[in-house]
């Protein structure tokens, strides 16, 4: 029994796992110049001085390589990652498979950041980022504060209460951006970047970037982990829950201050990426079972590896225009999500 | 083995009270049964001593330590609740939903233990369910599941046992099953057994000790004898009934009086 689920987990994550690696480097080796996966496998071993091959590539080969297509699939394997565990956090915490990172407000009051930052006269950098996704992060993190506090009564944030609040601070943040766009000529806002945002696109500008998000997303999806007994007991309901010993309301702050970060740092660097964040855990759920301490890995390798081929496909199906990566993860992600809803229906019981 | 004490506690939702002056005293190893109308605070009451709700004025102590001190962890490894039933939207196994009642066990990062395997099997078996264990939560009948749910309250290896009417839902031969179950946890292993019961002679039969409650207040308290009576089932319930004795076993039997004759007389 012990060795069964123990051979499962090691077996899964080693999969996922080296989905995860190849993925990264199938996505490096492909773009406008392709390179071969052997040269990069080489230059990057070379670069953290593990070996030392000779070199059979180019100067620019290895800029493009570390310069740009690194920084970007590293960017978007985290934007997976990301998604992915605040997925699986919000649908074990709200108890609602239709659940996603964006369910609370996060989407909505990141769209309306980032809108705001970019007809703001004001410029400033801080850790390698500019104002839009600093003002992202702040309005993700802002909108689940705000939501969390209306739907506060008597020292208790009752689940029901912090979705509807959820739905009507997005309708307002939503109706705020609708003004927004239609003075765009006033506010000499660009349509299209907002629109862009809006789709959603990996834009990692270097490794600064990297190093601020990366800390932020693996940290949490190792913490996250520290959940998982606590968000199976969290299918019992909060009551539930309560009776067998977990702190709810004390684990509604965290998992949701959890959540709403992770879904803050992938919003700061891709824009509003869809689907990721409902059908990866979904696909985990179903093909590997409910338990959140194989789930919670397991849906941040698949989301990584997920977005990063989403993210290839996006700048190379196309090329040289490049496709928003929302809609890559959406047209995979929707049949894909109606495929293993139909296979195995029975899987959820309303 | 665990007692509990409810000291002058008020209750009230937002609008009302709904327990009033409540004091009772219930001993370690003891079998208590909750009666009363729908709405008479069989449920709150539950959950006061369950801890998860506050009243607003007395203490509940459990084993003389004040429930509100106490936390959650420490409560759920010695006192253990059984709803009327429990929706689990994803598709766990029965032995994973009984693993649920380790939780007050287990460690951060920690795996599950040999006990707490050990605690799952050793409850499935008690309760009689070890061929569900890989079963579909979501696919047992509602008698099973309910069985499901009182072996994880057994996980919880817990020396105080809350049902909040754990039959209501069921046919006549679970509901005997399920109550035979706590009878015989109660006479076997000393867990102190306190139940909201809505059947009364399923309460009659089983019960050392039954409380009838009524519009908040504790309304009679004693052995089934003392507390089914006809004056104050009538009284409690606005139902008229006759009290009779069960042909084995001595215990108030009651029968429902029609007010409307559907047979003919014989």
């Amino acid at each position: 029994m012990k060795l069964k689920r123990r051979n499962k987990l090691i077996l899964v994550l080693s999969l996922l796992g080296v989905c995860l690696i190849a993925a990264l480097f199938l996505a490096s080796a492909f773009g406008a110049v392709s390179i071969s996966m052997p040269d990069i496998v080489k230059m990057s071993l070379n670069k953290i001085a593990i070996f030392d091959f000779p070199t059979t590539w180019t100067a620019a080969e290895e800029t493009i390589i570390f310069q740009i297509r690194l920084p970007r699939v590293i960017g978007g394997a985290l934007v997976g990652m990301a998604l992915a565990t605040a997925g699986v956090l919000f649908q074990g915490l709200l108890r609602n498979p239709m659940a996603d990172p964006y369910i609370i407000g996060t989407s909505a009051g990141a769209a309306l950041g980032a809108t705001i930052a970019m007809f703001l006269p004001i410029s400033l950098a801080f850790l390698g980022f500019g104002m839009v996704p600093i003002a992202a992060f702040i309005g993700a993190v802002g909108t689940v504060f705000l939501v969390y506090n209306l739907a506060r009564v008597g020292g208790k944030t009752p689940i029901i209460s912090m979705l509807l609040a959820g739905v009507v601070v997005s309708s307002l943040m939503a109706a705020i951006m609708a003004l927004l766009i239609t003075i765009n000529d006033r506010l000499h806002l660009s349509l299209q970047s907002v629109y862009s945002y809006l789709l959603g696109h990996i834009s990692v500008t270097g490794w600064e970037q990297l190093a601020v998000i990366a800390p932020l997303v693996i940290g949490g999806v190792i913490f996250a982990r520290f959940f998982a007994f606590h968000l199976n007991a969290l299918s019992l309901g909060e009551e539930g829950a309560a009776y067998v010993g977990v702190n709810v309301e004390r684990d509604k702050i965290v998992i949701l201050a959890l959540g709403s970060l992770l879904t803050a740092a992938a919003v700061s660097i891709s824009g509003l990426v869809g689907f990721v964040g409902l059908v990866v855990p979904h696909a985990m759920r179903l093909s590997f079972g409910p338990d959140h301490r194989l789930l919670l890995p397991a849906a941040a390798l698949g989301g990584g590896a997920f977005v990063i081929i989403a993210d290839l496909l996006a700048r190379t199906v196309m090329a040289p225009a490049e496709i928003p990566v929302g809609v890559i993860t959406a047209i995979i992600g929707a049949p894909f999500f109606l495929y293993l809803l139909r296979r195995t229906r029975k899987e959820y019981a309303f | 083995m665990i007692g509990l004490e409810i000291d002058r506690v008020d209750f009230s939702y937002f609008d009302g009270l709904v327990l009033e002056d409540i004091n009772l005293s219930i001993k370690a190893g003891e079998m208590v049964g909750l009666l009363g109308p729908n709405g008479s605070g069989k449920t709150t009451l539950i959950k006061l001593a369950s801890g998860i709700l506050k009243p607003a004025r007395g203490e509940i102590r459990l084993d003389g330590n004040r429930i509100s001190s106490l936390i959650r962890r420490f409560i759920a490894s010695n006192v253990a609740v059984v709803p009327q039933q429990f929706h689990i939207p994803f598709a766990f196994t029965a032995s994973e939903v009984v693993m649920l009642g380790r939780t007050p066990f287990f460690r951060a990062l920690a795996d599950e233990s040999e006990d707490d395997r050990q605690a799952v099997d050793n409850s499935l078996e008690l309760v009689g369910i070890d061929e569900l264990a890989e079963r579909r939560f979501d696919e047992l009948s509602g008698g099973e599941r309910q069985k499901v749910i009182l072996a994880m309250a057994l996980a919880q290896q817990p020396k105080l046992l809350l049902l909040d009417e754990p039959t209501v839902h069921l046919d006549i031969a679970h509901q005997m099953e399920i109550v035979e179950l706590v009878r015989g946890l109660n006479t076997g292993r000393g867990i102190t057994v306190v139940a909201a019961m809505h059947d009364l002679n399923l309460a009659a039969l089983y019960f050392d000790r039954l409380i009838l409650l009524k519009e908040g207040r504790v309304w009679a308290d004693g052995t089934p004898e003392q507390v089914l009576t006809e004056a104050g089932i009538s009284e409690v319930f606005a139902a008229s009934v006759r009290v009779e004795v069960h042909p084995l076993t001595g215990a108030p039997h009651i029968v429902v009086m029609p007010r409307v004759r559907t047979t003919k007389p014989h």
